[in-house]
């Protein structure tokens, strides 16, 4: 009993830096080390990871006083897309084939990561344009954030505001339908769609992932798929990992988390390809 | 560029105050999910018979009222739930000491969502 607490705060503490950095949630690490590593029920597998994206969230969140890397404005304003998409998405499970969403969403990812791929070649983190985006100063999105770093203030624009809003409905859907973390979708329309710094991105998609996560938490809460000897301690160690992680994020160059993004980013992606394919390992 | 200052300085006050609720709210979750498990480790039972979890909220209560180690756990598993949306009914109120009303607007909807969400959560 001990041992499996010990277990999941260490497990906790590693998913936790993992996601906050990256901003994708504990999900993608948790739910194998449950499933595959300690035999656990796929259902509260699910239950557990739903948890530790909250915590991841809510752990990154508070690292700091005054967070100054993400984008308040734009988590709010994306937020109306995701939770309405996982909505629609909860509603239309058993109408629409899973299997076109994952082809769809495996081409985006892969597309994302070539982009990113680019981007990290081209070597310039921000996009500076003469004329800004007009959506975009009408809803006040643009935005400032310090990198620890460089030492300095970042000013970026932000773009194509209809095709992230677009994306995080989309992302909304398929985590409502098929259950999965959308922070890889996140990320990438902030990233790649909107053209924002990686940085604001991840830790912006850390903010969000736990209010969308928050709905679907309380369904999961009540259903009894949360086993408190699992889940509790996987959480706290998490919310001591995210702090870590949030702390780590700001004085690495965006650079590398780059690099450690784009691989990542491209196996979700071409997993959920070879899933809508019907290919199974 | 005049605007943009202003933006970021507005921006600066509603991210303090956000943060400072949000971190009280989060470390008193940690706090009970940590009473919960030292309690549950120390004594070695859960409160209940067999992997039994308690999981509606009156029972939930009820439980950490008689110090059940299991129901403390739960309680604070599900005020970490709660922290997100804490963070969305903080940033509503900022957004109004700002006088955003756009953004207030906005951040509303996406509480109205939300409980919407939950909602058919509860009943679907």
């Amino acid at each position: 009993m001990i041992q499996t607490a010990l277990i999941m705060l260490a497990v906790g503490v590693f998913a936790g830096i993992a996601g906050s950095i990256l901003g994708i949630g504990g999900g993608m690490i948790i739910t194998p080390i449950l499933t595959l590593g300690m035999g656990l029920n796929i259902k509260y597998a699910i239950g557990a990871s739903i948890i530790a994206v909250i915590a991841t969230s809510s752990g990154s969140t508070i690292a700091y006083l005054r967070d100054n890397v993400l984008n308040l404005r734009v988590a709010m304003f994306l937020e109306i897309a995701t939770t309405t998409g996982a909505i629609v998405g909860a509603l239309l499970t058993g109408v629409l084939d899973p299997k076109y969403l994952y082809l769809l969403f495996g081409c985006l990812l892969v597309f994302s990561g070539w982009n990113m791929y680019r981007k990290l070649r081209r070597g310039s983190e921000v996009l500076q344009r003469v004329e800004p985006d007009r959506i975009a100063s009408k809803l006040k999105l643009n935005g400032t954030y310090y990198d620890k770093a460089e030492a300095k203030n970042i000013d970026y624009q932000v773009e194509n505001v209809p095709a992230g809003f677009s994306v995080m409905f989309g992302a909304g859907v398929a985590s409502g339908l098929l259950g999965i973390g959308s922070g890889a979708f996140k990320v990438m329309a902030m990233d790649t769609f909107m053209k924002m710094p990686l940085k604001p991105s991840s830790s912006t998609s850390n903010l969000m992932m736990g209010v969308t996560a928050a709905a679907s938490a309380t369904v999961y809460f009540f259903n009894g798929a949360i086993l408190p000897g699992i889940a509790v301690p996987m959480a706290l160690g998490i919310l001591v990992g995210a702090v870590i992680g949030s702390r780590i994020m700001q004085i690495l160059p965006a650079r590398w988390i780059r690099i450690v993004f784009i691989p990542i980013i491209l196996y979700i992606g071409l997993q959920m390809l070879f899933k809508g394919l019907g290919v199974h390992f | 560029m005049a605007q943009n200052k202003a933006t970021a300085n507005e921006m600066a006050q509603v991210e303090t105050v956000i943060g400072r609720i949000l971190q009280v709210g989060v470390i008193f979750s940690a706090i009970v999910m940590l009473i919960g498990l030292v309690m549950f480790l120390v004594t070695g039972f859960s409160g209940y018979n067999g992997s039994y979890v308690p999981r509606r909220m009156g029972q939930i209560l009820v439980g950490t009222w008689q110090l059940r180690p299991y129901a403390i756990m739960m309680l604070g598993v599900y005020c970490l739930i709660l922290t997100p949306v804490l963070r969305v009914v903080v940033s509503i109120y900022a957004f109004y000491k700002e006088h955003d009303h756009l953004y207030v607007a906005i951040t509303t909807l996406v509480l109205f969502i939300l409980l919407v969400a939950l909602f058919i959560g509860i009943n679907g």
